[in-house]
């Protein structure tokens, strides 16, 4: 009898150890653009899909930006780190538009309303999707709040900054990409 | 008088059960998702769950019913800022983990139950002691030695 009961619990537990071990490695960070980064490649984004525009009923994809330098900011104005980004940002944003380029701010776990008072309080410009539960940014390995990736003119990923972008970050980084030829 | 009081006791009535359906923060609370700590949102003291009990005090304050607060949450969160597991990929485990557990658990109880029953001693003397054969059979050699 003890044998008979000894492999359909060991069965059950083994199950129950891979089912654990499948969750942990499927809800973890995706580390694979920052692999990319660390060997200087640049890579396609790791996703593309369309996502509601913020304060309308379009949606919006990355492929409308296709030709241009386009700084990716992740924010939420529930996060002071991303607040604090903004007037940055926005500044950006305004360099970027002269040089064929902008800023797509991805507004993430936020109603419409709480976002474009934000939009409004903040004088931001730049075009914003609404990723409603976060799963985009999930795809894209999001650690925090904010991030930010810059997609060259080819439309792959050039440069990654998981928490805040400095001034110093930006001019090193943004240049180089809007001398590229399209 | 009296027909004054049958009009209150009928407004009563009537008012009681739109009164008992109107939407709640904490009835609604533990039902909703902080979508960034993920937990519950009546555990959850982020900014970000401070913000959604913002909309949903929103929409109460506008007379909106449970069942139309939820549907809003979804609208601007998505389905995963319900409490409630996804029905496809690994979410789906929270569905069919208690029903296998809860199978095999059932299996397991037949199982000891039917150990139990063919343990159960036969009728008889010997079954009476709690002895089996060899057990019996070596009892009453030692008995008749210990006569003689």
């Amino acid at each position: 009898m003890r044998a008979r009961v000894y492999w359909p619990v060991t069965i059950a537990a083994a199950l129950l150890v891979g089912l654990l071990a499948y969750g942990l490695t499927t809800t973890g960070s995706d580390t694979t653009l920052d692999d990319a980064m660390a060997r200087g490649e640049r890579v396609e984004p790791p996703s593309r899909d369309a996502l509601p525009a913020l304060g309308s009923d379009a949606t919006g994809t990355l492929a409308d930006y296709e030709g241009k330098v386009v700084l990716v900011n992740i924010w939420a104005s529930w996060c002071p780190p991303c607040v604090d980004e903004l007037p940055l940002i926005e500044r950006t944003h305004e360099m970027l538009r002269k040089r064929g380029g902008t800023v797509l701010g991805i507004n993430v776990k936020e109603n419409s309303k709480a976002a474009l008072d934000a939009v409004d309080k903040f004088g931001l410009t730049f075009p914003n999707l609404r990723d409603r539960d976060g799963s985009f940014v999930r795809e894209w390995g999001q650690s925090g709040y904010p991030e930010n990736f810059v997609i060259d003119r080819q439309g792959r990923v050039a440069a990654v900054r998981r928490f805040p972008v400095t001034q110093e970050w930006l001019d090193k980084t943004l240049p180089p990409l809007l001398d590229e030829p399209a | 008088m009296r027909a004054l009081l049958a009009a209150l006791l009928a407004l009563a009535l009537v008012a009681a059960p739109a009164q008992a359906q109107r939407a709640s923060l904490p009835d609604i609370e533990d039902e909703v998702m902080c979508l960034e700590c993920g937990t519950a949102l009546n555990v959850s003291t982020s900014e970000v769950a401070d913000q959604e009990r913002e909309f949903i005090a929103d929409l109460i304050a506008q007379g909106k019913s449970k069942a139309e607060i939820k549907a809003a949450l979804v609208d601007e969160y998505g389905p995963r800022v319900l409490a409630e597991p996804e029905d496809d990929g690994f979410q789906l485990a929270a569905w069919a983990v208690p029903v296998l557990v809860a199978v095999a658990a059932l299996a397991l109880v037949i199982l000891i139950a039917r150990r139990w029953r063919r343990e159960d001693p036969p009728a008889g003397d010997d079954a009476a002691s709690g002895l089996g054969d060899d057990d019996a059979r070596r009892l009453d050699a030692e008995l008749a030695a210990f006569d003689r």
